[in-house]
C-alpha cells in the first residue's frame, strides 16, 4: 500500500475494497458504497471533532521547548486535566519514533503555552507519559487551544494539517486526539443516498485517541483508555436493525470500540457515557456490529488488530494482497475497506445471543413466578 | 412577592450569535443569557469581547473575524468547546462596505469583496464547520436552527445600498438552499430582517434618520428569538418552576 500524502477527505477517485461475509472481494468507488448497504441497515459513525492537540510548551524549570501532544481525559467534556505525550525537539517531519525524548520533566513542573501554565500533576509509567493540569477555566481554556493548538501532524503528509483537513463533515463535539478518520469517507450527499435506500444514520461521539506515541513500549499500551457517549437514539435504531434481522455497519474502529464497550452480555446496548478501555482483536467475540467501513491498516497496527475480530487471518492477508497488488492507499487520507463480519462469527453470535435471550426469559419468567407466590402466600 | 413562572424555553439551549458585542447581537446575547440559555458570542474586538464577558457571567466570548477564513475553525472550535455541541447559531455579524453608501459604479471591487467575505461566505464557512453539531442535535431531538439575519434591502434595489443589498439578497437565497438541502436532517434555516433599528450601523448607513422612528434592537432581539423557537421542538423542561423577585 501507498502512503496517501495529501490531506483530502474525499479524493474523486477514492476506492472501496469490499469484503464480503463469505471471505469474497470485490473492488468499487468509494462513492458506490450506498449499493453495498441495505435497506433497515443502520450505519454508525463517531461524530467527535478533532481538537488541536498539539502544543508548543516552554518548560520553565529547563527552559526549553517541547511538544505537548494531548492524549486523553477521563470524561468527554469536564476538566483542564488531560494525560498526555511529551516530545524533544523536531517537528511533524521527523518521524514519531525518531522523535527525541524531552527534558527530564517532574511533578509540579510548570509548562507555559501561550498565556496559560500547565502543571505536570503526574509522571506516568513512562518518562514521555505524563497527567498535566491547565490553569485555565473553560473559555480561556478552549481560546488557548484555538490559538496555540495545532492538529497532530503525520510524518508521511508533508502538508501542514489545518483543522479544517481533520474535521470529518460530520463533526460535532472537539474530543477526539486524532481525527476519526474513516467518517472521512461520508458526505452530506452520501448520507441522503443512505437514507434514499431506507438505511438508518446514527452515531456516537467516542474520543478517538493518538495513533503513535514514538515510543514503542508505549505504543503496546494503544489504545487508551477512551471515553464515549452514546445517545438514546442511536441504541433505538440499532436494536430497531437487531429486531429487523438488519446489519450495524461502523464506521471506524472507534464506533466498534464504544459500542462493545457499551453492549452488557451478549445483547444489550445501553446508552449515556462511559469509558472504552478493552482491546479487541482476534480473540473478541464482537457482539454489537456486523461491518465496519474503515481505512486500510498495515500489519502490526491496533487498527489492523481489531480487524481480526471480524474475520481469519487468511481473509485479511488476502485483503491485504488485494490492497497491495491494487496500489491501494492507506492512512488516514487514504482508501476505505468494507469489511463484513464472516458468517462463522455470525452463526456463533447468533447461538450466544439467542442462548442470552433465552436465559433473561428464564430469568424472568423464575422472578414473575416469585412475585406472583409472594402475592398468592 | 417572589412570583413563580414557567421555565423558559431558552433554559440551557446552546447558542453562537456572531457580532455580539453591538446592535443586535448584543441586545441577543443579554436577552438569551438572561432568559437562561447558554450563550457562546463572537466579535472581531478583545476589549469589547472582554467588556461583554464581564458585563454578562458565564456568556462565552470568543474574538475572531468571521470575514477571515482563517478564524472560522478556531471560532468553530470554541463555540462547541466551551458550549458542548450547538442548538442554534445566529449568523448576525454583518459589513456595510464603504460609508458614506455610495452607487454600485463608485463602488470599489476590494470593498465590495469585502462585504461578501463577512454577509455571504463568513456564514457559510461558519455553518459548514458546525453543521456537524447541529445535525447531532437534531438527531438527539433538542432540534437545530441557522438564522441568519437579513434586511429589506435584500429584496428592494435601494440606490447606493448596492453592495449590501446583494450580500443579503445572496444570504438570503443561501438560506432557503441549505434549509432545502438539511431540512429532512432536522436542521432548519431562516433568513429573518429585523427592520430598521436605532444601531450604530444604522447610523453610518443612514446618519439622517431619526433614532426616534427606529425600532429598539432589544425589542428586535426578542422577534428574532421567537421565530427562532417557534422553529425547534417542543422542549420538555425540568419541570421545576423558576421562581424570580418581581
Amino acid at each position: 500500500m501507498i502512503a496517501a500524502s495529501r490531506a483530502v477527505q474525499r479524493p474523486a477517485h477514492a476506492r472501496l475494497l469490499h469484503v464480503d461475509a463469505y471471505g469474497r472481494i470485490a473492488h468499487a468507488q468509494r462513492c458506490e458504497l450506498p449499493r453495498f448497504v441495505h435497506a433497515d441497515d443502520v450505519i454508525v459513525a463517531n461524530d467527535a471533532a478533532t481538537l488541536p492537540a498539539s502544543l508548543q510548551a516552554l518548560h520553565l524549570a529547563s527552559n526549553s521547548v517541547m511538544e505537548l501532544r494531548l492524549a486523553g481525559r477521563d470524561s468527554l467534556r469536564d476538566g483542564a486535566t488531560f494525560q498526555a505525550v511529551l516530545f524533544g525537539a523536531g517537528d511533524h517531519r521527523t518521524r514519531t519514533e525518531d522523535r527525541p525524548l524531552p527534558s527530564p520533566v517532574r511533578v509540579n513542573d510548570r509548562l507555559l503555552i501561550g498565556s496559560v501554565q500547565a502543571v505536570i500533576t503526574a509522571v506516568l509509567d513512562h518518562p514521555r507519559f505524563v497527567r498535566v493540569r491547565f490553569d485555565a477555566d473553560r473559555a480561556s481554556l478552549w481560546r488557548m487551544l484555538a490559538r496555540h493548538g495545532r492538529p497532530i501532524q503525520y510524518a508521511h503528509v508533508p502538508e501542514p494539517l489545518a483543522l479544517w483537513d481533520v474535521w470529518t463533515p460530520i463533526a460535532a463535539t472537539p474530543v477526539a486526539y486524532e481525527a476519526p478518520s474513516a467518517a472521512f469517507a461520508l458526505s452530506w450527499s452520501m448520507l441522503a443516498a443512505l437514507r434514499a435506500r431506507g438505511a438508518g444514520f446514527v452515531t456516537v461521539t467516542h474520543a478517538a485517541g493518538i495513533s503513535s506515541t514514538g515510543d514503542s513500549v508505549l505504543d503496546e499500551r494503544l489504545p487508551f483508555d477512551e471515553p464515549y457517549c452514546i445517545p438514546a437514539g442511536t441504541v433505538t435504531a440499532i436494536e430497531n436493525a437487531r429486531r429487523a434481522g438488519k446489519r450495524v455497519i461502523a464506521v471506524g474502529t472507534t464506533v466498534v470500540r464504544a459500542l462493545e464497550a457499551a453492549t452488557q452480555g451478549d445483547c444489550c446496548l445501553t446508552a449515556g457515557n462511559g469509558i472504552a478501555s478493552g482491546r479487541i482483536g482476534a480473540g473478541t467475540n464482537l457482539r454489537s456490529v456486523d461491518a465496519i467501513l474503515s481505512g486500510t491498516h498495515e500489519v502490526g497496527t491496533s487498527h489492523y488488530e481489531l480487524l481480526r475480530a471480524f474475520v481469519d487471518d487468511d481473509v485479511l492477508r488476502n485483503l491485504t494482497r488485494e490492497l497491495d497488488a491494487h496500489d491501494y492507499l492507506t492512512h488516514e487520507f487514504g482508501d476505505s475497506v468494507l469489511l463484513e463480519l464472516d458468517s462463522a462469527r455470525q452463526s456463533r453470535r447468533l447461538v450466544r445471543s439467542t442462548r442470552a435471550l433465552r436465559s433473561e426469559f428464564a430469568r424472568a419468567a423464575r422472578k414473575a413466578s416469585a412475585e406472583t407466590g409472594s402475592v398468592c402466600g | 412577592m417572589p412570583q413563580t413562572q414557567q421555565p423558559d424555553a431558552l433554559q440551557g439551549l446552546r447558542i453562537a450569535i456572531t457580532g455580539g458585542t453591538a446592535g443586535l447581537g448584543l441586545a441577543l446575547v443579554r436577552e438569551l443569557h438572561a432568559r437562561g440559555a447558554e450563550v457562546a458570542f463572537v466579535a472581531r474586538t478583545a476589549g469589547r469581547v472582554d467588556a461583554t464577558s464581564a458585563e454578562l457571567r458565564g456568556a462565552m466570548g470568543i474574538v475572531g473575524d468571521i470575514a477571515s477564513k482563517h478564524d472560522i475553525h478556531k471560532i468553530a472550535l470554541q463555540i462547541l468547546g466551551t458550549l458542548g455541541g450547538l442548538d442554534v447559531l445566529i449568523n448576525n455579524a454583518s459589513a456595510l462596505g464603504a460609508t458614506p453608501l455610495r452607487p454600485l459604479a463608485d463602488t470599489e471591487c476590494e470593498d465590495f469583496e469585502l462585504v461578501l467575505a463577512t454577509n455571504v461566505l463568513g456564514p457559510f464557512r461558519l455553518t459548514k464547520a458546525v453543521v456537524g453539531a447541529l445535525a447531532a442535535s437534531a438527531r438527539d431531538g433538542r432540534g437545530a436552527v441557522v438564522l441568519n439575519i437579513s434586511s429589506d434591502a435584500a429584496v428592494n434595489a435601494y440606490p447606493q445600498w448596492g453592495g449590501y443589498g446583494a450580500s443579503k439578497a445572496a444570504l438570503a437565497h443561501l438560506t432557503r438552499i441549505w434549509d432545502a438541502e438539511l431540512a429532512h436532517e432536522g436542521v432548519r434555516f431562516l433568513a429573518l430582517d429585523p427592520g430598521d433599528m436605532d444601531t450604530s450601523m444604522h447610523a453610518l448607513a443612514a446618519p439622517d434618520a431619526d433614532p426616534s422612528e427606529l425600532k429598539r434592537p432589544a425589542d428586535a432581539a426578542r422577534e428574532v428569538i421567537a421565530a427562532v423557537l417557534d422553529l425547534l421542538p417542543q422542549r420538555e423542561l425540568t419541570g421545576v418552576s423558576v421562581r424570580r423577585a418581581s
